[in-house]
């Protein structure tokens, strides 16, 4: 699939991917990038882009499904524009990392797992993120925060609203 | 931004350039670098790995073998393409140093894939980064970019006549890719199961073709190595642990970070002198040395030198060298929970003894920690851990069983002290979800 056809990409995703299939020896070696670039700009792996991206590899739906699922980023149901994931893991748990989890927990008012209302936030306990040294820590979509305190919570939360407020207003300008 | 820490017992040879803003490659050549990879180009295959033999290096994403031996095993004569491929999936939980690499000295990891390239006669090489690793895998793509720019990359390598192109790779979150046949299997866009060996990747790796896969740490080494020379490296570490390492210090301490260290430096005077011992004046409790899948060690146990043979010899493992330091209020079977719940979620499903074993782990610490467990468990939860070592394809069952099986025979009392419904006898315990 080219371009120039039907996709449900915006079409500088839908060229990065003509290039990223040309990229590798193998044309199926793009298929994870090609997953979490797609769900980057989709929110997650809708039937849509199941369908599409398995077409560009040349594989099945089913074959795709079979690989995408063992994958923890990706996912087949919409999160928050900001997606925040909080690492519990040993070296993060040692300092206070449940206690930062929790405060999101309270903050957001969603619970473990979940999504505000207004589809601003969602909150998701993840596993070793590779930021131990500078623990506790978690990451906004791909931003990471590092040496976090409960009580640095609502700050984060509010860098967010702001960025959001600020995104929009140019979008309205 | 991760903190960069500093100590006067530091010798500074990977991590000499963090800081100082070589991810730019003007300021990466005017630190000395790219140079290594011309002394290669002119000294051929069999110096470098001569040179790379006499460093002792070796592997630092955990197993610890020499890396000019695994380069040598690689066929001169091959009809399948040969790749280099750089393990970047930094996954171990208590390691962060390939994070620290990827966004100070991104060039030193492309010289390093060069290097190994020419060592085996590959011309293509694989650079592939945990997929949380976003940022740095932008930082690394901007350092390939830079480097075709200048001609260090391409059909003509530094005017050589030689060709070598580098990919860069993103994960999607998965720690089991860490282990290398599993990672070869997700560059080809599969699930990450382990393939069975033999065949070694030397031989049948990516592609088919034969392959050498090393740890990001391990790549970035190299052209320090060939820099200083392989007998000088090998001299700034102990017998048969040639160099140093990078350590990743975390939990319970007052300066926590990444200090590279020699190798054979002493565990107890890392933690009380470079990381300036246990906050707030606790008392240490355990230490998990080398990732969480090594044996934790007891504080009468951890003066000892850090190198492969000596961990080894206190019956645990240098692993990724991140270093957990836990203190004395911590509940260690709270800990064993939350170490064995990560490897439940992390287990592929392949083999049987490591998917149903974890689970059963995890379900059986759960109940124990909340006070339901009976005494009979405690042998139980050993015994299975014991049954899951060496019975799977890949060293991910061995990963979760081991750090259990020393919580339970080293923390046994603890383990009792939960017994007959009693509650958690630590009062700031975390409250772990099981979800």
């Amino acid at each position: 699939m080219s371009s120039e056809t039907m996709t449900v990409f915006s079409p500088q995703l839908a060229a990065r991917f003509d290039a990223l299939v040309q990229k590798y020896p193998l044309k199926r070696s793009a298929l994870i990038p090609m997953l979490l670039y797609a769900q980057d700009e989709v929110g997650y792996l809708s039937d849509a882009v199941i369908a599409e991206v398995a077409d560009r590899i040349g594989i099945t739906e089913l074959e795709l499904r079979n690989v995408a699922t063992y994958y923890s980023m990706l996912r087949f149901k919409p999160v928050g524009k900001y997606h925040i994931q909080v690492c519990t893991n040993i070296s993060c748990m040692l300092r206070d990392g449940y206690a930062v989890y929790e405060r999101f927990q309270d903050e957001l008012g969603v619970g473990p797992t979940g999504t505000t209302p207004d589809g601003l936030f969602s909150l998701q306990e993840v596993e070793c993120i590779g930021a131990c040294s500078w623990a506790p820590a978690i990451q906004v979509n791909y931003e990471f925060h590092d040496e976090l305190k409960p009580d640095l919570v609502p700050g984060i939360l509010d860098s967010y609203r702001k960025k959001d407020a600020s995104a929009k207003g140019e979008k309205n300008a | 931004m991760p903190r960069l820490v500093s100590h006067p017992d530091e010798v500074k040879i990977v991590s000499k350039r963090f800081g100082q803003g070589a991810a730019q490659i003007d300021k990466y050549i005017e630190l000395g670098g790219y140079q290594s990879v011309r002394t290669c180009l002119e000294k051929g295959p069999e110096w470098i790995i001569e040179t790379m033999k006499a460093s002792g290096l070796r592997g630092r994403g955990g197993a610890g073998f020499p890396t000019g031996m695994k380069w040598s095993f690689v066929p001169k004569q091959s009809a399948k393409p040969k790749y280099v491929l750089v393990n970047g999936d930094e996954s171990e939980p208590g390691t962060c140093k390939d994070h620290l690499i990827f966004l100070h000295d991104p060039h030193t990891i492309i010289e390093g894939t060069i290097i190994a390239g020419l060592a085996i006669g590959a011309k293509m090489g694989f650079i592939y980064l945990r997929g949380e690793y976003r940022y740095l895998l932008e930082i690394m793509e901007k350092a390939v970019a830079d480097a075709y720019a200048k001609g260090f990359l391409g059909k003509s390598i530094f005017g050589s006549g030689q060709e070598f192109e580098i990919i860069t790779q993103t994960g999607a979150g998965a720690y089991e890719v860490g282990e290398e046949s599993a990672l070869m299997e997700s560059l080809e866009g599969k699930r990450g199961v382990p393939r069975i060996k033999p065949p070694f990747p030397a031989v049948v790796g990516l592609y088919g073709g034969p392959t050498v896969i090393n740890n990001a740490e391990t790549i970035a080494t190299v052209p320090h190595i060939i820099a200083m020379g392989g007998e000088a490296f090998a001299a700034a570490g102990s017998p048969r642990n040639g160099g140093t390492r990078l350590f990743g210090i975390s939990g319970h301490v007052e300066r926590p970070g990444v200090y590279e260290m020699p190798m054979g430096y002493n565990l107890k005077k890392l933690i009380y002198e470079v990381a300036g011992g246990v906050r707030n004046g606790r008392k240490l409790k355990a230490v998990v040395p080398g990732g969480s899948s090594t044996p934790v060690l007891l504080p009468d146990e951890i003066d000892i030198g850090l190198d492969f043979d000596q961990v080894g010899k206190a019956g645990s493992m240098m692993g990724s060298a991140g270093v957990v330091v836990i203190d004395d209020q911590t509940c260690m079977v709270e800990f064993a929970l939350r170490t064995i719940k990560f490897y439940q979620h992390e287990s592929c499903g392949w083999c049987i003894p490591c998917r149903e074993g974890t689970d059963w782990l995890k379900k059986s610490l759960t109940r124990f920690h909340a006070g339901f467990g009976e005494a009979k468990d405690i042998d139980n939860i050993q015994y299975l851990a014991e049954n899951m070592l060496g019975r799977t394809f890949c060293p991910l069952g061995d990963a979760a069983a081991m750090p259990t099986i020393a919580f339970v025979k080293k923390f046994r009392k603890e383990f009792e002290d939960h017994l007959n419904g009693k509650p958690c006898p630590f009062a700031n315990h975390a409250q772990i979800a099981v979800l």
